[in-house]
């Protein structure tokens, strides 16, 4: 049986995530006690508190939603609980956007900017968001987008960015090589409130608009056919999902760089705790992602004091672990 | 009110599944498919609930060509139940089979209801909630067909049901096979119009008002059982010779191998 109920669930972490976060706040180099938590004003505090924690944590927030989210759909769209948003290309291709525009722009990449972002905010966008058009074209002819087409599509064109990436990297100085490999590990260290704009809008969109597809992804988990003779039209509902996950993932990784686990092991564990039935699946794993996010954001900036490790680091090292224990009491279940 | 194929034929990457097939399906009606393995049962199956394009030919629905209904309303007339179902999610029983109910605006309390109802009546309540995933390939099939019962619960405003059934029977043992049987006969009476391909022709013989035969992707021979089962046809279309007793009961044909 099921563990929880799901609106148990969702309550439990709609109270958990803003304790989390609260918690949050005061954690980080300066340590801040609960109490100047609302004393703050004018001072140092106050500024460490608003202009760099505060945006940090919406940031974690939005991106660890976003991506748990979309991992959800997109499990359900292909019919798969090993699924995420990378396998439709979107995290290889802004990847080598990344990095392209660490390499090329070079020097010239601390000032450039677009909209108070920087261009290797831009490029990874661009780069994730071509690649997912290329990957769901080539899966796409007269009859429709072929899922299993897509997924083969996805790996080429995963292997094709694996290897535009090295050829980067090859050509990279040392200094660019560290920017690389930092980015590719994920950070939400640089959140800024233009950033927390574009990317509370982009989770709202998201999360206003995946709820009207979740009987479609209830339906799709029957299979393609099963899904249209209960009325869904497949195509539209493949094409809408697969553009909304490239643009939220396509933000995301632009933003905070590749936080890998979230979007994979989220779901699978909410889906574990409450079932598949997406109308609560994809709440409740856009807010066990954004508890996560902040949590794990928060021991980034609280294990190497007074440096700070990059948070995608921290959710495969505290989320596999559970994930592993959740797998060994299953299968002592059965 | 009838689902009509009207002289299909239907070519896929170089091979004729389908030469110049018509059928039609009256509501209220129960009509079986049968034929040998690869025979265009199934083709002739996907083309009529739209699956598929024929390469020739037109379907028709509630006297509408099938492509001008919307799916929505076609999803409220029209239930399929296809030969496997590849569902490897946990939902439980209850889960699977209300979304049957996702074509319809019933509300959660009266689709709970139906739910239950069909689950019910394919002997399978104490499955509720179960997962679908720990369950055995008859009581998959008994969810699923619950599933398809609920979708077509209710009679639709826009015209007659229809329930389409690609081996219904295979997973049963006998008394599922029968319960299966009087169910199709009580939809069937209560107007809606199923057709089913079968491999069992006794089954076949029992509950179908019309036969279809179906040899190399062309019709053999339609009719009444008493009309269509007949020794030199089953040697012809399966190669097997045979005996046409009659049901001591039922007096319908009876097929002894």
């Amino acid at each position: 049986m099921r563990r929880f109920s799901a609106s148990g669930l969702i309550w439990a972490l709609a109270i958990i995530l803003p304790v989390v976060s609260l918690l949050s706040m005061t954690v980080g180099t300066v340590s801040i006690s609960f109490g100047d938590l609302f004393a703050a004003d004018n001072s140092q505090t106050g500024t460490i508190l608003f202009d760099i924690r505060l945006p940090r944590i919406l940031l974690a927030i939005c991106v660890g939603a976003v991506l748990a989210s979309t991992g959800a759909v997109m499990q359900g769209l292909f019919r798969n609980p090993l699924a995420d948003p990378s396998l439709i290309g979107v995290s290889s291709g802004a990847s080598v956007g990344a990095s392209l525009m660490i390499v090329a722009a070079g020097g010239f990449i601390h000032s450039g900017a677009l909209l108070g972002l920087s261009l290797v905010a831009v490029g990874a966008f661009i780069g994730g968001f071509v690649a997912t058009l290329l990957v769901y074209r080539l899966a796409t002819s007269g009859i429709g987008t072929s899922v299993t087409t897509m997924l083969l599509a996805g790996i080429a064109i995963a292997a094709i960015a694996g290897a535009l990436n090295s050829l980067l990297t090859y050509f990279s100085d040392n200094d660019m090589l560290r920017q690389i490999s930092l980015w590719q590990m994920g950070n939400l260290s640089g959140a800024s409130w233009t950033k927390v704009s574009i990317m509370a809008a982009v989770a709202l969109l998201l999360l206003a608009l995946f709820p009207k597809d979740s009987h479609a992804l209830n339906a799709l988990l029957l299979g393609e056919s099963e899904a249209r003779h209960l009325g869904v039209d497949v195509q539209a509902v493949k094409r809408r999902l697969i553009l909304l996950t490239a643009l939220g993932v396509g933000v995301c990784v632009a933003l905070a760089g590749l936080v890998g686990f979230v979007g994979l092991i989220i779901p699978h564990i909410v889906r574990l705790a409450i079932g598949p039935d997406h109308r609560w699946l994809i709440p409740a794993s856009a807010l066990a992602g954004a508890t996560l996010l902040v949590f794990a954001d928060s021991l980034a900036r609280v294990v190497v004091v007074p440096a700070e490790l990059p948070t995608g680091i921290l959710t495969a090292l505290l989320g596999a672990p559970f994930f592993v224990a959740l797998l060994l009491q299953q299968r002592k279940q059965v | 009110m009838t689902m009509l194929a009207d002289n299909i034929s239907l070519h896929l990457s170089g091979f004729d599944l389908l030469r110049n097939v018509s059928i039609e399906v009256e509501a209220g009606k129960v009509t079986a498919i049968v034929g040998p393995n690869g025979a265009g049962k199934s083709s002739l199956l996907k083309v009529i609930t739209g699956e598929m394009e024929p390469s020739k030919g037109a379907v028709s629905f509630n006297q509408q060509p099938l492509s001008q209904w919307s799916l929505e309303q076609k999803a409220q007339m029209l239930a399929v139940l296809p030969q496997h179902t590849l569902l490897n999610f946990p939902f439980t029983a209850d889960e699977v089979v209300g979304l049957g109910r996702i074509p319809h605006q019933t509300g959660s309390v009266k689709d709970a209801q139906i739910v239950a109802e069909a689950l019910e009546l394919v002997d399978a309540s104490y499955l509720q909630k179960r997962f679908y995933t720990q369950m055995s390939g008859g009581e998959k099939q008994r969810v699923q067909l619950a599933r398809v019962l609920a979708q077509i619960w209710q009679p639709c405003e826009f015209g007659e049901q229809f329930l389409v059934l690609d081996e219904p029977t295979s997973a049963f043992d006998l008394s599922h096979q029968k319960l299966t049987l009087d169910i199709v006969r009580n939809l069937a009476d209560r107007g809606v119009g199923v057709v089913m391909v079968i491999h069992d022709l006794n089954l076949a013989s029992r509950c179908a008002d019309n036969l279809v035969v179906f040899n190399g992707g062309v019709i053999e021979a339609v009719g009444s059982p008493e009309e269509v089962l007949t020794e030199q046809l089953i040697d012809k279309v399966f190669g097997v010779k045979s005996i046409i007793a009659s049901h001591p009961v039922t007096k319908r044909p009876l097929v002894i191998t």
